[in-house]
């Protein structure tokens, strides 16, 4: 039976990265008790695995792993154990059943992802919000991507799928995931360039909010939560 | 929620992060406000290193379980931490509250290995409190260290207010009542210092005084005013069992070098090999119930997550229901996936069945701590084990399908001859012989032997306290004797011989058996930078040097002197319970190659049994 569980992750756990993170999930199943399974051999380990890893600083209330388990547990019996078992800054929200295929694993499927990025005063001159509109008005927006190896000019305009203002931040859903993949701070790093101003990474808190899946056909784009695809355990009635 | 000590911009520009947040699992929070005393317990390294000490755990257990008391943990900031918090001026501070240590009531320090010197005097200066007692006020922590390098504090005295001689369990709690009556009484530090040395086990070295002889060494030792004792009575808990062990050790967020449930099976060795500080120190060997132990690995199992147990002892296979314990844990955890690890365990049948139970036998390899070489080494330091029974150990090892043993060994011991170095070498071609032996379709191919050694240190409370050590370049030179000699073995493509530099090593001597002189030059290291010199990527001898020139403080003198056996030595103010007498005679018989029976097999009189306990009065009710 495999299981998906999203949770928040905030405050002083942004400075947590994901290979901590999975080891803290690991010794939390077993704080709480849950009846995940276990890869055979001499050292036996848990079958889990997130979609598209975090990186050092971001927060979010949209992240995901999924969990193979031995034996039943009931959506809420799951998240209130697993909650006694976390710390100020972690919360899980949902632990839903998923579909078996392995095609469907949260880091197979994920696609895109939705962030809201806050800005230091005064980095963004005051008409900033027409300037984004106009930035995303362009046919192309080419920037030097770095790779360990070479650097090569892309254009990330084809991986914005929404980028707007939304009050005194900047929202925006792009691609995400293992086929294509936009971090937030690249897209105001060209925004800042657009714009004429300095890009420095300190100025940005890029929060993200939530993963989708792309459950559309024929090219054309129907993103559905990672949530959404799982369903709620029921309690087990006697 | 907390409010991080460190911005934003300063924690996603240093490494590991998470080293200094806190909020880790099972750390205790507290409302400061409801509290009387503030208390900051530091290991002076990095958090992977500190997180991994039982004694912390156990401190931090012990302080929080009272109500008036919050304890925090503070560590060593990293160099690129270290270099921001000195340019901006920021505070050291703690990882629970993030508050900075400058203004807690206590900050505790343990000291457990020499090279963690430089590190202390970094939190202190990072913490912006005076690096000297003398300079201090009540504005400033008491500043208290603990654990075996304090057995011999006099190279630190001037850096600490106070020192717990021995285990932290007895007389905690009444230095916290004193510290909140005088507190509330207005006292002066002074006063507090004052009342401080009346309890037993507590050192005050403010008010106690070295003279020297002409010649350097120590003339006299004594305090400066009267109701100031004379020895300092090592703290030792007798019932093991019935004391307080951390049910809920805190969890760190990044990995620790310790990341498992650790079970103290019992305190003390029976063994009594003279080289070793840690057999003389915790004598009388105390044993834990093997019941409570079983609990204890179900709670805290529960508690932390952990998907490792494992057991700490000196030779543990010395437990005396080490079957018991060892086969519950197997049973009780296997379909769990927890594993089991069990260190510091003689190689015999049993050890080995349970080995293959809990191990993937041709990955893992076995060890042998030998010590020595040659037969008269062993029986010069007093180890207890002969070339039979590591050729019998090692012989039921290969044919239980190990193919890979490792092998410690010490050079620089006293007396070693060339002859003692190059046994070195030829014991370990003797155990590739034994695995040969077995016929060519049984066994797994060729057997790995990796032998390595480290130099030998003199420590205090050691019957090798009065034994000169080597020079640094004789060090180097009997490694490259044992190097020559592998390289003459049959078996030299099955073996690889591991040596290291010896500069660090001097320097360990010099502070083990250091007196209270030699603070200076831990201050000026410090001042020229020295910094985390456990750490071979910091560590920067030529500046050690330095500090020893501008100091003029003379090696020698400390290292390879030859010490009088009537000599008044730094420590002999702190009693341990094993009388000076013991080790006199136990260097009389090193030096004739003559064994001394264990514990268990017969009493020697080291003067333990005034404790009234443990293994001394086992079978003897």
């Amino acid at each position: 039976m495999k299981v998906r569980i999203k949770f928040r992750k905030y405050g002083a756990l942004r400075f947590i990265g994901h290979l901590d993170v999975m080891r803290f999930f690991q010794k939390a199943m077993r704080r709480a008790d849950i009846p995940i399974a276990f890869t055979g051999g001499y050292s036996p380990h848990m079958i889990m695995s997130f979609a598209n890893p975090l990186g050092i600083g971001l927060s979010s209330d949209g992240e995901y792993f999924d969990i193979e388990l031995r034996e039943y547990i009931s959506s809420k019996d799951a998240v209130s154990r697993l909650n006694a078992a976390m710390v100020e800054g972690i919360e899980v929200v949902s632990f839903r059943q998923i579909a078996e295929e392995k095609k469907m694993t949260g880091m197979a499927i994920v696609a895109a992802a939705d962030y809201r990025t806050t800005v230091k005063n005064e980095v963004f001159p005051e008409n900033w919000q027409e300037k984004l509109t106009e930035f995303m008005a362009q046919p192309e927006i080419r920037i030097v991507k770095q790779t360990k190896r070479s650097e090569n000019e892309v254009d990330i305009k084809p991986m914005i799928y929404r980028l707007e203002a939304g009050g005194d931040a900047v929202s925006m859903q792009v691609a995400a995931g293992s086929v294509q993949n936009l971090k937030p701070g690249l897209v105001m790093e060209a925004f800042c360039r657009f714009l004429g101003v300095e890009f420095e990474e300190g100025n940005f808190l890029h929060h993200r909010l939530e993963m989708y899946a792309d459950m559309g056909q024929g090219g054309v784009r129907d993103l559905i939560t990672l949530e959404e695809l799982g369903c709620e355990m029921e309690m087990e009635t006697a | 929620m907390r409010k991080l000590a460190l911005s934003d911009e300063i924690l996603l520009n240093i490494e590991k992060p998470a080293r200094y947040i806190g909020n880790e699992v099972n750390s205790v929070m507290k409302d400061p406000e409801k509290v009387d005393i503030r208390f900051a317990l530091s290991f002076p390294d990095v958090l992977e290193i500190g997180m991994s000490h039982l004694g912390i755990q156990i401190l931090y257990d012990l302080f929080n379980r009272r109500g008036d008391v919050w304890c925090e943990r503070v560590y060593s900031p990293w160099i690129d931490l270290d270099k921001v918090l000195r340019e901006q001026s920021i505070p050291l501070f703690t990882l629970e509250s993030q508050d900075p240590v400058k203004n807690f009531d206590f900050l505790g320090i343990t000291i457990q290995y020499e090279m963690c010197y430089t590190n202390i005097l970094q939190i202190l200066d990072l913490s912006q409190i005076p690096l000297h007692s003398a300079d201090r006020t009540w504005e400033d922590p008491i500043v208290i260290g603990g654990g075996p390098c304090t057995y011999n504090p006099e190279p630190l005295a001037e850096f600490f207010d106070l020192f717990y001689i021995g285990e932290g369990e007895t007389v905690y709690d009444e230095l916290l009542d004193l510290y909140k009556s005088c507190r509330s009484s207005n006292y002066s530090r002074m006063e507090f210092l004052r009342k401080a040395a009346g309890i037993e086990g507590i050192y005050v070295p403010i008010f106690y005084e070295a003279e020297y002889h002409e010649d350097g060494t120590l003339k006299s030792f004594s305090p400066t005013e009267p109701g100031i004792p004379v020895t300092v009575k090592k703290q030792i808990v007798m019932d093991v069992t019935k004391a307080l062990y951390p049910m809920k050790p805190v969890v760190p967020f990044i990995k620790a070098t310790q990341d498992r449930v650790v079970l103290e099976i019992q305190r003390g060795c029976i063994r009594g090999c003279r080289f070793c500080q840690a057999g003389m120190l915790y004598r009388p060997t105390r044993e834990r119930d093997v019941e409570t132990l079983k609990e204890y690995a179900r709670v805290m199992l529960k508690n932390t997550g952990h998907e490792e147990i494992s057991l700490s002892s000196l030779s543990s296979s010395d437990y005396s229901e080490l079957k018991e314990l060892v086969n519950f844990l197997i049973e009780e955890f296997k379909d769990k996936s927890i594993n089991i690890s069990l260190p510091s365990l003689r190689i015999d049948a049993f050890s080995l069945d349970v080995m293959q139970q809990v191990q993937d036998i041709r990955k893992s390899s076995l060890t042998f701590a030998p010590e020595a070489g040659s037969q008269r080494m062993r029986n010069v330091i007093n180890k207890g084990l002969t070339e039979e029974m590591i050729l019998e150990g090692a012989g039921q090892a290969f044919e239980g399908g190990w193919s890979k043993v490792k092998l410690y060994f010490m050079l620089g011991l006293p007396t070693e001859t060339e002859e003692d170095m190059k046994e070195i070498a030829r014991l370990s071609d003797r155990i590739a012989r034994r695995y040969y032996e077995i016929p060519k379709e049984e066994r797994h191919g060729k057997c790995q032997i990796t032998a390595s050694t480290s130099f030998f240190v003199p420590k205090p409370f050691t019957p090798f306290q009065w034994s000169p050590m080597c020079t640094s370049e004789e060090y180097m030179h009997r490694a490259s004797v044992v190097k020559h000699e592998f390289q003459e073995q049959l078996n030299r493509k099955s073996m690889k011989y591991n040596w290291h530099d010896a500069e660090v090593t001097v320097l360990e001597g010099v502070f083990a058996r250091g007196d209270r002189r030699v603070g200076k030059v831990i201050e000026e290291a410090y001042r020229l930078g020295c910094l985390f010199d456990a750490w071979t990527e910091t560590f920067c001898n030529e500046k050690w040097i330095q500090a020893f020139q501008n100091t003029g403080i003379d090696i020698a003198f400390y290292t390879t002197r030859e010490r009088d056996l009537d000599e008044l030595l730094p420590w002999d103010f702190i009693d341990i319970g094993v009388s000076k007498s013991f080790m006199k005679k136990e260097w009389e018989r090193a030096l004739e190659g003559v064994v001394t029976p264990n514990c268990k097999m017969q009493c020697s009189g080291c003067g333990a049994a005034q404790f009234g306990g443990g293994v001394c009065y086992e079978g003897k009710n």
